[in-house]
């Protein structure tokens, strides 16, 4: 790349690299979250349990529908 | 109108969105680095060196763009009392960041070949690093405030702040002599550079807009969680 080469190296390695870090710290965020949420659902009482139920979204999270 | 933007209703969509956008991603990545790497030319002036601009541009128009979205959500959030859009705009800050230190960083490492230096406190290059600290200090907001009324005022307060910042970046060229050229792309006038450059750059923007908003998805949908594990904890 006419001695170029290291900084477009440089460049995209970092873009490359930032990208990752982003998206790993993001989904490690996001899964322990969800397994916070797991696991308080799993300690209420069938009655709390049923209720919880009721809302569309509790049951979408505790589905794992995401696949993200 | 709001009524779209409910958890419940909302939680359902950007949930299973992710596959397909992390999918288009990939594709128009891959693309896009084909095009900025192998087929796209060389600049006569720059050589292979103008190779990072596709890295470079699209990062920085991305880090403004999310921060005038900020911003704009801020506002309607904070006038109409919609704490949605206050946790929609939270989810779009990190990517707004590390846009944003892309830009910086890129941009230092294109100077280096080009200008000879890889810093200098030029016009741009200053107001960039500027709209860093707004983006680092709304982040920080988000931390260390509890009280959610308060969080919204001052969150609002950072992006009303740092709005001003972004005609200067945006203009700091025209008014400034800076290391910087002039905008090369124009939707007023007509485009300074050439279509087989121009399409590289379009691709890589749309796969950074994807990937920002993969990252949103992903932030959003945690955020969701949080306030829905808080729910339980009222049960």
């Amino acid at each position: 790349m006419n001695g170029y080469g290291l900084y477009v190296l440089l460049a995209f390695g970092f873009t490359f690299l930032s990208f990752t870090g982003l998206y790993v710290f993001t989904k490690i965020q996001y899964n322990k979250e969800k397994n916070k949420f797991t696991s308080k659902f799993g300690a209420l009482n069938p009655e709390q349990a049923n209720l919880a139920k009721l809302q569309r979204i509790n049951k979408e999270i505790l589905s794992n529908a995401s696949g993200n | 109108m709001f009524k779209f933007f409910e958890p419940n209703k909302i939680f359902l969509i950007t949930s299973r969105a992710f596959k397909y956008v992390l999918f288009l991603f990939i594709v128009v990545l891959s693309v896009g680095l084909t095009e900025a790497l192998i087929l796209s030319p060389e600049d006569y002036k720059q050589s292979h060196a103008v190779r990072i601009m596709y890295v470079h541009v699209p990062a920085a128009w991305i880090s403004l763009g999310i921060f005038s979205l900020l911003t704009f959500l801020s506002l309607i959030g904070f006038i109409f009392k919609n704490k949605n859009l206050f946790l929609i705009s939270k989810s779009l800050a990190p990517s707004g960041f590390v846009f944003n230190v892309i830009a910086l960083v890129t941009g230092a490492i294109w100077g280096k070949p080009t200008w000879g230096t890889w810093w200098a406190w030029d016009a741009r290059i200053t107001s960039m690093l500027i709209l860093a600290l707004f983006y680092a200090m709304y982040l920080v907001a988000w931390r260390i405030y509890e009280d959610q009324e308060k969080v919204f005022k001052i969150t609002s307060l950072i992006t009303i702040l740092g709005i001003i910042n972004v005609p200067i970046i945006k203009f700091s060229v025209d008014w400034w002599n800076t290391l910087h050229q002039p905008a090369s792309i124009n939707i007023l006038s007509k485009n300074t550079i050439h279509v087989s450059m121009l399409f590289p750059l379009l691709i890589m923007t749309a796969a950074f807009t994807l990937f920002s908003l993969l990252i949103f998805l992903m932030k959003y949908n945690t955020e969701l969680i949080k306030l829905k594990s808080r729910g339980l904890d009222r049960l």
